[in-house]
Order: C-alpha cells, then sequence, then structure tokens
C-alpha cells in the first residue's frame, strides 16, 4: 500500500474536481430526530459543502448503488408472438466518498458473492468496478460490534482510505485509479511526525469499541442452540416487516417478478431486494412453507449471518454495523440475541 | 468525458462467447436466455402436460447439454420464470421435456401455450445424479407422484445403458390412478430385459386392479444385495423420508440414496438465497443431495 498525505484543502479540491463531471455519492444530512439528532444517508451531492464526513451513522447503508432495491436484470420487447430479450447493465462511473471500514468490508464481502466463485454477476462487476469508493476512518458508536466481527479494519475493497489527522488526512492509495487521480492535486511525503499521529489515532480508534459480542464459538453454538427457546422469544417479537435485511450492508436475498406495459409492447424481469424474514420467503408452489413462524425465519437470518456464510467463506456475513438493531420496531438486535444465546447455552 | 474512468464489463472476454451455463465460473449474462420453441405438448394428466422444448439457435442447441437430475429455470416472458427439472434422456440432442404441474401464474401460462410459442430456457443448473458411479451396481428408481418427471431422466439413462447396472427396479406410487404421468411409457419399460415395474395407487378407483396402498409397501417384494445397491429417490418430502428409512432398514447406507429437494429458486445460481439452507444451496450444491446430507440439512423434510 502507498501512502501519502493530503491537506484538507487538497483534498476539496480534489471532490470538487470529480464533482464536475461525476456523480458523487457521500453522507449527506436529510434531517433530524425529535431528540435532535441528525438522519444522513448516502445520497448524491452537488457541492463538497454538502457532504458531513462527521456523520453518526446512515439509516441505510451504501449497498443500493450496488444492489439496487430494484434492478431491470431484462427487457424482453415482445412483438407478433416472438420476442427479443436485451440485457444492459449499469456503467456510468460515479464515487462513494466516506464509507466507513465496516461499510468497505460488507463490499469485500459482496465481492466474494457476486464477483467471484460460481455464476459471478456482470450486474453487479459492472457497478463495482464503475465505482471509486473513499472511506474514512471513524471513531466506533457506542453500539457497533464492527471489531467482533473483525470488519474493523481494512486492508482492501477501496481506492482511498482517509484517516483524519487533524489538518490533514494520511491516506492509503489502493488502487492506480486513485494515484492518477491524486496527481492532479497536491499530495506530501509522509513524515515521522505523520506516522507517530496516525499510529495514535488508529489505537484511539481501536480501544474505542465500546460493544463486542462473543464471536468465537458462534457457528457451533448456533448449530447446537437450533431448537433453543432462545429463538421463540425473540421470534415472538419479530414483525416480519424486513427492515433489518433493508438497512443490512450485505444482505443480498432477492426475489424476481415480471412486469408488462400496458400496451403489452414489452415485459421487464424485475429484481427486488428482499428479506428471509418476509412471510412467503421459503414458500413453494403448491402452498408449501418450509419457514411460517416468526422464530424460524428469524433463527435462519442469524443463522446464515454467522453459521452459513461462514461455512462458505470462513468469515461472518455481519458485519457488526448493528443498523439493524437500530432500525428494528420490536427493539431485536444482535448484541441482545448473541449475549441469550451464549447464557442458554451456559 | 468523466474524470472517472469508466468500465465496460461487456468486453470481458467470456462474454464475447456463446452463453453456456454449464461454465459456472467465467462472466456470462447470467440473465440471457436461450430461446425455445414449444414444438409438442403431451396431456399427461388432468394437471400436468409435458413439453418438447426446442432450443432455436443452432449452436446453442448443440451446446446445450445436461445430467439426469439438473434443472432449467423456464421463462415465460410477460410471466416470469420457474424452476423445472428436466424430464428427457440426455441422449436427446434435438430437445428437451420438462414435465409442469399447473400450480401458478407461470405454469399456467405455460397450460394455455400452443405449440410454436416461444419460451426463454437459462441452464442447466444444479447437481445430478451420479449415475456413473452406480454403473455395475442394482438400482432402485422411486418415485412418488410428481417425482416421476425429474427420476424420467435417470430412467432413460438405465434403460439406454441396460448392460452396465444389474437389477433395476422401478417402483412408481401416487394417490390415485387419475394421477398417473407417462401412463404410455410403462408397458415399454416393463418389457427391457430384467426390469421390474411395479405401480401403486393409495385410493383406488373402480377400473384399478392393479396393488393398492402406500409406495414403501412395494418394497416388500423387493430383494437386493444392500451392499450392491444405489437407490433414487423422487417425490415429497415426507415420501422419501418413509422410503429412505425403509430402504436404510434393508441394509442400503444412506449415502447410496438420492433425493431431489424442491424450493422456491429464483435464479438458479446461488445469489437469491430463497433455497438457502444455512450454508446450503438448493440450486447449486443440490437440488441433488445424498441421504446422509438430507438427514443433515435442517428443514430439509
Amino acid at each position: 500500500m502507498l501512502f501519502r498525505i493530503l491537506g484538507k484543502d487538497q483534498f476539496h479540491a480534489l471532490v470538487e474536481i470529480i464533482l464536475k463531471s461525476n456523480e458523487v455519492i457521500a453522507p449527506k444530512r436529510i434531517g433530524a430526530k425529535a431528540n435532535g439528532q441528525p438522519i444522513h444517508e448516502f445520497l448524491p451531492i452537488s457541492a463538497f459543502d454538502e457532504m458531513d464526513l462527521h456523520y453518526r451513522s446512515t439509516q441505510y447503508s451504501a449497498k443500493t448503488y450496488f444492489l439496487p432495491y430494484q434492478e431491470t436484470l431484462s427487457t424482453f420487447r415482445l412483438h407478433g408472438g416472438d420476442w427479443e430479450q436485451e440485457i444492459a447493465y449499469r456503467s456510468e462511473p460515479r464515487a462513494i466518498i466516506g464509507l466507513r471500514a465496516y461499510d468497505v468490508n460488507a463490499l469485500v464481502k459482496l465481492d466474494k458473492v457476486f464477483a467471484r466463485g460460481r455464476f459471478p454477476s456482470p450486474y453487479y462487476i459492472s457497478r463495482r468496478k464503475n465505482t471509486f469508493i473513499v472511506g474514512i476512518d471513524h471513531d466506533p458508536l457506542e453500539d457497533e460490534f464492527s471489531q467482533s466481527m473483525g470488519a474493523d479494519i481494512v486492508t482492501h475493497g477501496f481506492d482511498l482510505f482517509l484517516t483524519d489527522l487533524g489538518d490533514r488526512y494520511f491516506v492509503a492509495i489502493a488502487s492506480d485509479h486513485a494515484f492518477s487521480l491524486l496527481s492532479m492535486v497536491e499530495t506530501a511525503e509522509v513524515t515521522d511526525d505523520d506516522t507517530q499521529t496516525y499510529k495514535e489515532v488508529r489505537r484511539r480508534i481501536l480501544e474505542g469499541f465500546k460493544t463486542q459480542i462473543n464471536a468465537k464459538n458462534l457457528p457451533n453454538l448456533l448449530d447446537l442452540e437450533f431448537t433453543s427457546e432462545v429463538w421463540k422469544k425473540w421470534g415472538k417479537k419479530c414483525l416480519s416487516c424486513g427492515s433489518c435485511a433493508m438497512v443490512c450492508p450485505t444482505c443480498y436475498c432477492y426475489g424476481v417478478n415480471e412486469e408488462v406495459t400496458m400496451d403489452f409492447s414489452e415485459a421487464k424481469r424485475v429484481k427486488q431486494l428482499y428479506s428471509c424474514n418476509i412471510l412467503d420467503f421459503a414458500e413453494v408452489a403448491g402452498g408449501h412453507n418450509f419457514r411460517p413462524d416468526h422464530e424460524t425465519r428469524l433463527k435462519y437470518r442469524y443463522y446464515h449471518q454467522h453459521r452459513g456464510f461462514m461455512e462458505d467463506y470462513d468469515e461472518p456475513k455481519c458485519v457488526g454495523c448493528n443498523r439493524c438493531g437500530r432500525v428494528c420496531l420490536a427493539g431485536i438486535n444482535p448484541p441482545a440475541v448473541i449475549k441469550d444465546l451464549y447464557e442458554e447455552d451456559l | 468525458m468523466g474524470t472517472l474512468r469508466a468500465y465496460d464489463v461487456r468486453q470481458e472476454s467470456t462474454m464475447i462467447q456463446p452463453l453456456d451455463f454449464n461454465d459456472r465460473l467465467g462472466l456470462k449474462s447470467v440473465d440471457g436466455v436461450f430461446k425455445a420453441e414449444i414444438t409438442n405438448v403431451i396431456r399427461l394428466t388432468d394437471w400436468e402436460k409435458l413439453f418438447h422444448l426446442r432450443i432455436c439457435d443452432d449452436t446453442e442447441r448443440q451446446r446445450f447439454s445436461f445430467l439426469p437430475g439438473q434443472f432449467v429455470m423456464i421463462e415465460v416472458p410477460g410471466y416470469g420464470e420457474v424452476p423445472i427439472s428436466i424430464s428427457s434422456s440426455t441422449s436427446n440432442k434435438g430437445y428437451l421435456e420438462v414435465c409442469i404441474r399447473n400450480a401458478g401464474t407461470v405454469t399456467n401460462a405455460l397450460h394455455q401455450a400452443q405449440r410454436g410459442a416461444k419460451v426463454g430456457i437459462r441452464g442447466p443448473f444444479g447437481t445430478h445424479f451420479p449415475l456413473e458411479q452406480m454403473e455395475g451396481h442394482s438400482v432402485l428408481l422411486i418415485a412418488g407422484g410428481l417425482g416421476l418427471a425429474p427420476l424420467r431422466a435417470p430412467i432413460y439413462y438405465v434403460t439406454e445403458n441396460r448392460a452396465e447396472f444389474k437389477d433395476v427396479h422401478i417402483l412408481y406410487g401416487t394417490r390415485s390412478p387419475d394421477q398417473l404421468l407417462f401412463d404410455y411409457q410403462y408397458e415399454s419399460w416393463r418389457r427391457i430385459d430384467d426390469v421390474n415395474m411395479q405401480i401403486i395407487v393409495e385410493q383406488p378407483n373402480g377400473s384399478w386392479d392393479g396393488p393398492v396402498g402406500l409406495i414403501t409397501e412395494l418394497l416388500d417384494g423387493v430383494e437386493v444385495d444392500p451392499q450392491q445397491t444405489f437407490a433414487i429417490v423422487c417425490g415429497p418430502p415426507v415420501m422419501f423420508k418413509f422410503v429412505c428409512r425403509r430402504l436404510n432398514e434393508m441394509g442400503i447406507p444412506m449415502d447410496r440414496m438420492f433425493v431431489s429437494l424442491e424450493r422456491r429458486m429464483q435464479c438458479g445460481m446461488g445469489k437469491c438465497c430463497r433455497c438457502n439452507v444455512g450454508a446450503t444451496y438448493t440450486c447449486t450444491d443440490g437440488p441433488v443431495f445424498d441421504y446422509w446430507s438430507v438427514m443433515n440439512l435442517k428443514e430439509a423434510i
């Protein structure tokens, strides 16, 4: 990895350069809660000042820019009993600025599912390779447990990663694309003094995690506690609304629906992100539902996050951002559910 | 011209090759379908029809190959896509056969379709019954209800390669005689040298003069050397659970019994998660599993 020092004014200049001719997505303040706490989302910005890099969290993750909530997979042009299929991939380049370590790591996990292995997805790859990613370090949120999930440190999956040293950024450069963009502004060599300050900031971050969960034995525990009362307890609360999967940066399951235009000239295959908590998730033709109960569906969500994905990729799917815990109307959150499972085990 | 570099995913060398779903690793147009014509429609029962599908493009048709037990996604533009197991012989290169029950929006549209209609096919997907491994052994081919549809591909394989197998038993059961699929073919299977074909129904009607009862009862009359026998069992979970339990009592090891699972797949490629059970994707790790794996797959039965 190459490291440089980037003055904040130069960072400003860099963003302006990109903004001039490309779409830029960044954390943007969109309002405030009743208690005055600001609400941020990853949205397109038109000026540098619309971006707020000191955001606490966004309600939604940035996954919609890679796995849109709705995406047309293909279009059938219907004519006289015959049809032609047309497929298009989104290929306009854009930048996303301000992703935290856990969100960058979420993309690295999605890469494993959609950019590699069996049947890589051109829809995903096209969006991913056309997105310039600028990540930024942050002080851990009080309910974030990304450290327990091993998602608090980034090594790849971004183009630039910034660490705020006060009046300047310590920048990790992870791609040739980023290197050439940086050449359009002024950067400086990293001095011993910079390295020292960087290390201090990093130590402060690493030691700042307040919420931890015991993830070590989780895959085994989930198998062992398959019939546990814990699932009944939390399943009873679950409203099966699917909000947790919508805000999750790594939840990727979906359904495909077909839409026909009013004049029957076109049919579209539309992919829509789904949630394994929704009632008909595992219903098959003829009406049989493999997961008719709230508790079973909730359990399988945890099972995939912390065991299923582990079996496939040797790491959990969860990055510990706790967006699901914050959004849940019933107060279901991973630290509490997992703690219960451990206590059942004692 | 933007500041950021653009990347055209269609430049990837594999994207330019003809679409081939058997190649699982290369980047391809995963949502692209093979256009196929319905060349024949055969009424099997009041609920099921057999369709002959001929891939229109010559190159695509020649490249298309599958293994017994695999499935395809059938797209009816304007209605949607459904996973259907292939019912024909792997040696048949001209067209493939799919047996479809009228059970929902897409299958209902298919049931309305006439010869000459064009549908889309993606696939083949999934694992297959390991018939090469079964060669040199006796085989039990057991189906319940609609299970005969996926079993028909292995039946073709075994009957076309009769010399490679020892004893062959085909056992089939349905609830009532009017649900029997492919009734016009039983005689041709029976006539093959040393094929024991038996049919049983649970609820006979007036004209039925065959055995009455559950499919497991047909196993009473079957004698096999359990160490030299493989079984393929296709049918609803409750059926294969009882059959496999019975086969296990007969001494057949669980990893020599194969079943095919059903889930609501929406992609066929291990992405949509709709068929996911923990770490197992029914579409790519299955639909064919040995019974030992199914026993360890929570929620499978």
